[in-house]
């Protein structure tokens, strides 16, 4: 602990850089597997394609998708985009099946309801289906997150940035408490981000705790 | 790009593929059978009692958020090189899911089956052994093979402090930029994920009782 009050400034700078390469894909991912799921939800077939496909994407190690990125899409490997393109990846692997799951759980009463009153397909998916799929959603997402924020730190086993170089730093250095610093710090962060979507899902759908 | 994977010279020797193969597999196996022995016992204990639910959940999250590597460079740095830290990053990594699995279960059996064996006489070790372990085999075996996907593929990793493994594929082309070998360890790595759910998978098919299978799926979960 004592590392992490003696080295601050540094400590701050590697929880942004973190923060931003763990967060980023999340949010990419997540934009990207609504329309997926919407497919996987409506047709038979887009889920036979589908969800096989982000089980075998979750089958590649993060460390090896994290070295083939650069040389499949032609950048340095140094560069953040070689941890955000991977992790996007898994997000939407993940989140593909939360979300067809999480819609197709949305009552045919209600949908047909929707219907009846006049709603338009956009505006029922909007102000209808998509907020009923939201805890099951949102289930996927703290998932997707908690595993994200864990796993970027093996992007600094190639030399990127993060909690994880205060892993590989300290391994070289045989210094434990650099390692421990920042073995807290993706804790930390990882319950810290869970615990905020938690509370976000609460906040966004009042409904799921009415009558009881 | 398959260059490298199908150089015959890659295949043979004591840093050939095939090696690298099975000492990948038995990593993943030990580790497998290490984290079974103890999680499923306090999956199940807690399952059958219902204390301690929360303890479970809790434990298992925060087990989630780990950083296997972290705890790899950790160990390394506490217990010196070798077999060891690969084994205990492994296992910490193995456990929640299977405890998860095994709880959820043990939970989800049908609390009339249960009374109906206390009601023919059955001792607690006999509901536990007999009837609450064998519905929930497939929630076991669901987290089991969840546990065992994420072992195949952060194996990889033990290489980062000279274990064996696929990874070794991974971390050697990265040093001398070979992008060919690195593939090969990424592909093979994906392919023995592959081999060992299916490997699982059948094993699942011939210890769960046709009973609890899903009505018209062949089986499939």
């Amino acid at each position: 602990m004592t590392w992490i009050f003696e080295n601050w400034d540094r400590f701050w700078e590697v929880t942004g850089v973190h923060l931003r390469l763990s967060v980023v894909p999340v949010l990419i991912g997540f934009v990207l597997s609504i329309p997926l799921g919407w497919l996987a939800s409506r047709s038979a077939t887009a889920r036979a394609i589908l969800f096989p496909l982000a089980n075998i994407l979750f089958t590649i190690p993060s460390i090896a998708l994290i070295v083939i990125t650069p040389v499949l899409i032609g950048v340095k490997i140094l560069d953040e985009i070689n941890v955000i393109v991977p992790l996007t990846i898994y997000t939407i692997a993940l989140m593909v099946r939360s979300v067809a799951d999480a819609l197709s759980a949305v009552p045919g009463h209600v949908t047909a309801a929707a219907n009846a009153m006049g709603f338009r397909p956009l505006r029922r998916f909007l102000t209808v289906d998509f907020p009923l799929a939201l805890p099951v959603t949102i289930a996927g997402l703290r998932v997707a997150t908690v595993s994200n924020i864990s796993m970027v730190s093996v992007g600094a086993l190639v030399g990127l940035g993060g909690y994880g170089q205060l892993f590989t730093e300290g391994y070289q250095t045989d210094n434990t408490a650099k390692v421990f610093a920042g073995l807290i710090g993706t804790v930390v962060l990882a319950v810290l981000a869970d615990g905020l979507l938690l509370l976000l899902g609460r906040v966004l759908t009042p409904w799921a705790r009415a009558g009881r | 790009m398959g260059g490298w994977l199908f150089d015959p010279a890659h295949w043979s020797g004591p840093t050939g593929i095939p090696v690298r193969l099975l000492e990948h597999l038995g990593y993943t196996l030990m580790t497998l059978l290490i984290a079974a022995v103890i999680a499923i016992p306090l999956g199940a204990f807690v399952g059958h009692t219902g204390k301690g639910g929360f303890v479970v959940v809790g434990l298992s999250n925060a087990l989630r958020a780990l950083p296997t590597t972290a705890v790899l460079i950790l160990v390394v740095l506490w217990a010196g090189l070798g077999d060891f830290p690969v084994y205990v990053a492994l296992v910490l990594l193995a456990i929640p899911p299977i405890m998860a699995g095994t709880y959820a279960g043990i939970r989800a059996v049908d609390p009339v089956t249960v009374d109906a064996a206390r009601g023919v006489g059955m001792r607690e070790s006999g509901v536990l052994l007999k009837v609450e372990i064998p519905n929930a085999l497939p929630l076991i075996y669901g987290g089991f093979r969840g546990a065992a996907l994420q072992v195949v593929a952060t194996a990889t990793i033990a290489a980062y402090t000279g274990a064996g493994g696929l990874g070794r594929l991974v971390f050697d082309g990265l040093a001398l930029q070979e992008f060919g070998q690195m593939l090969a360890g990424a592909v093979l790595v994906a392919l023995l994920a592959v081999l060992v759910d299916l490997g699982f998978a059948g094993l699942q098919r011939l210890t769960v009782s046709p009973g609890l299978r899903p009505v018209g799926t062949g089986g499939k979960t």
